[in-house]
């Protein structure tokens, strides 16, 4: 186990070395850069551009700028925002409570209503349930996000008056029932995709535990077919599905882009749209950073959960 | 200004263009920045209610003297307080100077040279200290400090030996004389001493995540990627405020602004405003006041004239007569902008209105093209001493409305033997280099030529604003008339406005017979607000619809 933890481990930053690499050689060679919004003001003459530009360091040789940002990283330093001057962590920090509120509810809907479809879809498989669930997960899967946000707005919002066009709570009524009113779309919504995700996904896993020899063997024993699902096909099936969780756990506070945009939600994902939108590089990096890292944590605790739950595996 | 709100009147968008047409853009509104307005229909006794103002960018930069873009504006305006203001109609008023310093009051040297400004005696800082002339000394000099990250620095650049003659009075004399720096005066805010003297690098300010003005709203609180909140200043020294507080919540799709103005979640669309699409059916909804509001910009066929296609003016010339302007503005921008010929916004002192009109005529078009000897080769395209008449046009790529009006000119043009190709770029790389270094043909652009609303146009328009040729500015066209640049120059040295408006009425007239640019049209916003919102005014000398919040009130 430990051996295998100082594996991951030298792994891992190796890959966040390359990932930050990239991640900042692509971003400098993006055309544009954070001056570019002054570039139609008429008040701003080239020396002012070029002043600000030595002001922010941006005319330093890239490879100077990179070895800089990475030392002040290493010790701790994420930089300032080009946009409001704050220290970067700080910035995430006021965004990532509304993401977590967002993608952990709606990740814990898609969990609850995926599995289930899933299981009922494989254990009735071909029934209209089934197909209906495949239809739908289809659709769900093919149809974009912001379009369902919208239709979503148009009949509950607009039409019908039932929730708000958005947002997170109503400004001056910070009260929690507030905060659920005004989560039930955009979570629904959100979840819509990932319960299609879940169900596909679970189906498959059932149906393979289902053809398997000890589910022949437990009805064999005489076990009831509810028993035979619940504690032998389901728990095997749900192996696959620690994996799956695992490659979701970053979302959860990185958030969703499209969908934080449409319900006007001060989430990750919004942050990261507006970062890229005004260029403002020390923000843009700190969340590759921060994701990157998430995406290897969340591998990591999958690996670890899954030689927990199931003893034929063993790390080392 | 042409107000539609659905209670009170009916009109069509062509009745609301016509009215515009006729009316011009001032007129219907009396408005007095430090009395009450002539509309305000008795704001309350004391602060009350709030209004929450819709954005499309989040407003995040607060020290009013840092590179910030347009949505930042609407804080600075509500926080802060310049030495003055620009009024709705162009002309400038008294904010923090009790007077607006001119040659006839002494404020001006007859040679400009030597500036006075008299404070108000009865301002504080948010925090009670009170406001002097060493806030002013503090600002200006702050400006042009190197290690500040500020923003514009025209004008300032040229202010040596400020000195502060007494806490109301103070001092300064310009390197050059500048007319426009008054103007500039409006858009620079000032920060106090007290607090940011203190501050090792003011790049990094507390100050800076948490204002402290002189303005009519007080900093409460940002919620960042959400909204930013304000309270009134009970001891503001002007105007109002007549609001508890002031919202500024940032929407970031421009659908969903729309959509929370409708569902009532936001009391006022302020920048990038409603979408021209949504014009019409925003004009019918219940209980909102919808109006066109002229912009700054001016949309137009930028023309490189650097390009031997473009060396004849006769060129020019059938190019401007081979444009459809009311079908692309009828068909393709929802009749919601105006035609216009010059570069001058309609609401400036300075706007001429006497200039020809385009007339679309593609017989004339080619009559003149023909008598200037352009004539058609084997495949129908124009020739003259071995230049083909054949162009490209390029703009943001992914501008829908943009993309079908290129290809409308694209149709209208080669019926006058004409070739215009589209080769449309990202924003990123259209803006850049190719944009700002002439590297383009012909560009379809929306431009701001004025600085803080100032008739000075050097910078677009000066043979030395030319960055092609080793200029400083963005004359990216590179125009060159002698006239124009003896009259420019002239015109940033004289101070009397009816001396100004002579000179800038006549480069208007000179440039719409060199026709450096093609006018297209020039833009409306559609602003919105629920209807019971009043002491509301439009200003497109300023870049957003909150730019005087102070005098806001809900009807009683």
């Amino acid at each position: 186990m430990r051996g295998f933890l100082l594996n991951r481990l030298s792994q891992s930053l190796i890959l966040l070395l390359i990932v930050s690499v990239i991640g900042f050689l692509v971003l400098n060679l993006l055309p544009g850069g954070p001056l570019a919004q002054f570039g139609l003001d008429p008040g701003m003459t080239q020396d002012d551009l070029d002043r600000l530009k030595e002001q922010l360091g941006l005319n330093r040789p890239l490879l100077m700028q990179y070895l800089d940002w990475a030392w002040r990283l290493l010790q701790g330093d994420w930089g300032h925002s080009f946009r409001d001057g704050a220290p970067v962590l700080a910035v995430i920090g006021r965004h990532v409570f509304a993401t977590l509120l967002l993608m952990g509810t709606s990740t814990a809907i898609a969990i609850a209503i995926g599995t289930w479809i899933g299981i009922r879809g494989a254990t009735h498989r071909y029934s209209m349930f089934d197909h209906v669930a495949t239809v739908g997960a289809m659709v769900a899967l093919s149809i974009p996000t912001f379009w369902f946000g919208l239709v979503g707005i148009y009949i509950f919002s607009l039409r019908l008056g039932w929730l708000p066009a958005g947002n997170m709570y109503t400004i001056g009524d910070g009260s929690v029932l507030n905060y659920l009113h005004h989560l039930i779309l955009p979570s629904i919504v959100l979840s819509l995709v990932h319960v299609a995700i879940w169900s596909r996904y679970m189906r498959t896993a059932t149906l393979d535990a289902i053809s398997q020899d000890f589910v022949k063997t437990a009805r064999a024993k005489g076990l009831s077919e509810r028993r035979v699902i619940m504690k032998h096909v389901v728990g095997n099936a749900l192996l696959p599905m620690i994996t799956l969780a695992g490659v979701q756990l970053p979302s959860i506070l990185t958030g969703a882009l499209v969908t934080e945009t449409v319900f006007t939600w001060p989430g990750m994902g919004r942050l990261f749209l507006d970062s890229l939108g005004y260029s403002d590089y020390p923000v843009v990096m700190g969340l590759l950073m921060f994701s990157a890292i998430l995406v290897i944590l969340g591998n990591l605790i999958a690996d670890i959960a899954v030689a927990i739950v199931d003893p034929r595996i063993r790390l080392g | 200004m042409t107000e539609r709100s659905n209670s009170k009147s009916n009109y069509s968008r062509r009745d609301a263009l016509r009215l515009m047409a006729i009316g011009g853009a001032a007129g219907l509104i009396a408005p007095n920045l430090l009395g009450k307005p002539a509309f305000a229909q008795n704001p309350p006794a004391s602060p009350t209610g709030r209004v929450v103002v819709g954005f499309s960018q989040e407003p995040t930069v607060f020290n009013p003297l840092m590179p910030h873009t347009e949505c930042d504006d609407a804080v600075h305006f509500s926080v802060f307080d310049a030495l003055v203001r620009m009024d709705p109609k162009g002309v400038l008023q008294p904010n923090l100077a009790v007077e607006v310093p001119s040659q006839d009051n002494g404020g001006i040297s007859e040679d400009g040279l030597v500036w006075r400004i008299r404070l108000r005696d009865d301002v504080r800082w948010h925090d009670g200290t009170p406001f002097t002339a060493e806030d002013v000394k503090f600002t200006l000099e702050l400006i042009t400090n190197p290690k500040f990250r500020a923003w514009r620095t025209a004008g300032h650049s040229l202010v040596r030996d400020i000195k502060v003659v007494s806490p109301t009075e103070l001092t300064w004399r310009m390197e050059e004389a500048f007319a426009p720096y008054l103007s500039f005066l409006a858009e620079t805010f000032m920060v106090p001493k007290h607090i940011l003297e203190k501050e090792a690098d003011p790049n990094a300010a507390a100050f800076n995540q948490a204002p402290v003005g002189t303005g009519a709203f007080k900093w409460a609180q940002r919620i960042a990627g959400d909204h930013i909140e304000l309270v009134a200043n009970a001891d503001y020294a002007g105007e109002g405020p007549y609001l508890e507080r002031l919202v500024f919540k940032y929407i970031p799709d421009m659908t969903v602004l729309y959509t929370q103005f409708k569902s009532g979640d936001i009391d006022l669309v302020d920048q990038a405003f409603i979408t021209a699409d949504h014009y019409e059916e925003a004009s019918k909804l219940p209980d909102r006041a919808v109006m066109l509001e002229r912009g700054a910009s001016v949309e137009s066929i930028y023309l490189n004239l650097e390009k031997p296609q473009f060396k004849d003016p006769a060129v020019r010339q059938a190019l401007y007569a081979a444009i459809d302007r009311k079908a692309i503005l009828e068909a393709i921008y929802y009749g919601v902008h105006a035609p216009t010929e010059t570069f001058m916004p309609q609401n400036s002192y300075y706007y001429n209105p006497n200039l020809p009109a385009q007339e679309f005529n593609l017989e004339r078009a080619r009559q003149i093209l023909d008598e200037a000897g352009w004539v058609p080769g084997a495949d129908g395209i124009r020739v003259k001493d071995g230049v083909r008449l054949s162009f490209s046009n390029s703009t943001t790529s992914g501008n829908h409305l943009r993309e079908q009006a290129q290809q409308f000119l694209q149709q209208t043009f080669a019926e006058i033997g004409v070739e215009m190709t589209i080769s449309n770029l990202p924003a990123a790389v259209m803006w850049g280099d190719f944009w700002l270094k002439s590297q383009f043909d012909s560009a379809m652009v929306g431009v701001t030529y004025l600085i803080a609303a100032d008739p000075d146009a050097t910078n677009r328009l000066h043979t030395k604003a030319i960055v092609a040729k080793g200029g400083k500015g963005s004359n990216t066209g590179q125009y060159s008339n002698p006239e124009v640049d003896a009259l420019l120059d002239k015109g940033t040295r004289t101070f009397d406005r009816e001396e100004r408006r002579a000179i800038y009425l006549r480069v208007q007239e000179i440039v719409r017979q060199d026709l450096p640019f093609l006018p297209l049209f020039a833009y409306a916003n559609v602003f919105g607000r629920k209807e019971g919102l009043e002491g509301f005014e439009a200003n497109s000398n300023a870049r957003v619809a909150s730019w005087h919040a102070a005098g806001w009130h809900w009807k009683a």
